[in-house]
């Protein structure tokens, strides 16, 4: 019962009923609002799972932002020369691994401070990608699939099937690391790597080699928020694209509990606070100066959380070093 | 005066600097640009004269105070991202003190608006600290929140209500001579303070008793508490003391440089203020080298462009390329000398 009428599931129950009555007012704008949340929350729950896988296993990672920046510059990069957007994507990702296998070497393999090691790689992409980068480049994108069937439901189509095909593919990603993660082995051995690396390693399960992995996954992943960002959803590169998304999607993270579906619901809450301003300045009801109607969703986060949020408790062994003991 | 422990010190950071620099030399060269061309500009303009060092000293003391303000927050067990906006909002706080009240002397309007300053990125600092302390709101979520809502703010207060009559731009009236912070033989005199005040913070921490709860918090929040002190409260001082010296930062630009609030000149400076913090290991001390040097290169940054066409983004590589030789092992492991910087902070736990 309490489970029932906790804090959540009254914040869903209102916004499904927000969302009908809109929904019976104006169906076209309430649609449309809702399936452009979705597309503002992606890159921000994408980036939420690297901080995710990387802090479950123990690891520290706010170097988020230059892994998108990096991945995003890269794939954008390729898709250009190349006139290839595949290859753009492919390219993004492995970016992303290699941001992130550079994230693992410094903190795991030479034990650096992560905080450091995270900082390291945001500047070093802000500057790797602002200086290599030239005006004037075009590169071709994504163009949306229809899902057939499904997207002829009233409402549910437009917001969920009618996509590019990296919204589909990134959804697909974070469900799966959803149940990967509480119920494979995988992510049984990878949260208790990040809560307690000695009793894992007694019960035979490599530390190390763990930590690496599923860091560099983590880059993957952020590899593939940075495609989104400049295949799908924009279409260009800018210097500083990403515009602190990296960072927002550590607040996410936090919001979320480490959870890859609290963090989701928490970056569509963030999309959808996006969506709903951008529809507000679009069609001129109110006339509020922009700069405000920018900082709701950041307003509303913390109202939010000063409401609902307890104490939140990461990952124990996060950003600790593990020396394995000599026999 | 030769001492070999100091030199210890010092080497593995000169030694960082000059393989940043060698490393970005080679990336200029690649580029097709003359590396000597550019970095004999850098430090002509950024040290090579009077005006130029004058520059540097302008540009470093809100580095310097920035980094200060992470420095705190970092020995205390916080990651204080939101320097930026306590900074800014200090800044068009000092700046608005600075031309809206008239007709008083000096020694009465420069305290007024440095005072302004200093209570709005107190202010600002310590609503994220209030957060974390009553609500359990981890600082690094409501710092970086609120830097986005005090960034829009300000952008809209400048560009609205504070905005200098005629003009387009998003920018406030010239601070009145009556609030503009004196030159010492055309140095800006408010670096001075800043490396006293870096000084003092250092003082506070290593030689009195609020420093020690502050530090004792930092390293073992719970041994803190059971100990006695009062966890919420020293989360309270370090964001509230630490937003007040950005703050202090961001007024002393305005006052003493700059002459007028305008957004777009303190973008970026909370975010090197990381960087320097880091760089200094989290000892206050540290960030007075560590600013100076990020100041003369951001401050040269431009004349670089102009006489060697090398783009100024190029700083941030070299940047990130110090920070990383300074703290990665191999450098300190060749030279033999300590490593820095292998524990500094402490993630989100404490």
């Amino acid at each position: 019962m309490t489970k029932f009428l906790s804090f959540k599931s009254i914040l869903t129950f209102i916004l499904i009923a927000i969302t009908g009555f809109l929904y019976s007012k104006d169906g076209v704008i309430t649609t449309s609002v809702v399936a452009t949340a979705l597309i503002f929350g992606l890159p921000l729950a994408l980036a939420a799972m690297v901080g995710i896988m990387c802090e479950r296993t123990g690891i520290v990672n706010i170097g988020i932002e230059g892994t998108l920046l990096f991945s995003s510059f890269i794939g954008f990069f390729v898709a250009s020369s190349t006139n290839n957007g595949v290859f753009g994507i492919f390219s993004a990702i492995t970016a992303g691994v290699v941001t992130g296998l550079f994230l693992a070497f410094m903190s795991i393999s030479w034990k650096m401070d992560q905080i450091i090691a995270g900082t390291i790689i945001n500047i070093l992409a802000t500057g790797l990608t602002s200086f290599l980068y030239t005006q004037g480049r075009m590169a071709p994108t994504t163009t949306p699939i229809d899902i057939p069937f499904f997207s002829s439901i009233p409402f549910f189509g437009q917001v969920l099937f009618m996509h590019g095909p990296l919204v589909y593919f990134g959804l697909v990603v974070i469900f799966a690391l959803y149940v990967a993660l509480y119920h494979t082995s995988w992510g049984l051995r990878s949260r208790a790597v990040g809560e307690h690396p000695g009793s894992a390693d007694t019960a035979g399960v490599s530390v190390f080699r763990l930590r690496y992995l599923n860091v560099a996954l983590a880059g993957a992943v952020g590899g593939l928020a940075g495609a989104y960002l400049s295949l799908e959803l924009v279409g260009s590169w800018d210097r500083g694209f990403t515009a602190g998304k990296g960072f927002t999607a550590l607040a996410l993270m936090i919001f979320g509990r480490w959870n890859p579906m609290g963090a989701l619901a928490a970056a569509m809450f963030f999309g959808l606070t996006q969506a709903i301003t951008n529809q507000l300045m679009f069609s001129d009801v109110a006339h509020i100066p922009e700069q405000f109607v920018n900082m709701l969703p950041y307003v509303l986060t913390i109202v939010v959380l000063a409401i609902s949020a307890g104490k939140v408790r990461p990952p124990a062994a996060e950003g600790l070093q593990y020396e394995k003991e000599k026999a | 005066m030769f001492n070999a422990k100091v030199f210890k010190a010092w080497l593995t950071p000169l030694v960082a600097v000059f393989i940043a620099f060698a490393v970005g030399a080679l990336l200029m060269f690649l580029q097709g640009a003359h590396p000597m061309d550019a970095y004999g500009s850098l430090f002509s303009h950024g040290f090579g004269s009077w005006e130029g060092f004058a520059k540097t000293l302008g540009k470093a003391t809100p580095l310097m105070l920035s980094g200060l303000a992470v420095t705190i927050g970092l020995r205390s067990g916080l990651f204080n991202i939101g320097v930026q906006g306590q900074l800014v909002s200090g800044a068009l706080a000092a700046g608005w003190a600075g031309y809206a009240i008239h007709g008083l002397p000096v020694y009465i309007h420069l305290p007024i608006a440095l005072i302004f300053g200093i209570a709005f990125g107190a202010l600002v600092g310590w609503i994220a600290g209030a957060l974390k302390a009553y609500r359990g709101i981890h600082e690094v979520i409501t710092t970086i929140m609120i830097n986005s809502i005090v960034l829009a703010l300000v952008d809209y207060l400048a560009g609205h209500n504070f905005q200098e009559p005629g003009q387009t731009l998003a920018r406030t009236s010239a601070v009145l001579p009556s609030a503009t912070i004196p030159k010492i033989f055309g140095l800006p005199s408010g670096f001075f303070f800043a490396v006293l005040l870096s000084w003092g913070v250092w003082w506070v921490f290593q030689r009195t008793t609020s420093g020690f709860r502050l530090d004792t918090v930092g390293r073992n929040k719970n041994a803190a508490w059971y100990a006695g002190i009062s966890v919420k409260r020293s989360v309270l001082i370090a964001m509230g003391v630490g937003g007040a010296i950005a703050g202090l930062g961001g007024a002393i630009e305005t006052l003493g440089v700059i002459g007028r609030f305008e957004p777009t000149f303190n973008t970026g400076l909370g975010f090197d203020g990381i960087t320097i913090a880091l760089l200094g290991r989290a000892n206050p001390l540290g960030v007075i080298p560590g600013a100076i040097l990020i100041g003369g290169i951001r401050g040269a940054s431009s004349s670089m462009q102009f006489d060697a066409g090398v783009a100024p983004e190029i700083v941030d590589l070299i940047l990130a390329l110090i920070l990383f030789c300074v703290t990665a092992p191999f450098l300190s492991k060749w030279l033999r000398s300590t490593q820095v910087g292998a524990k500094v902070t402490s993630g989100w736990s404490n």
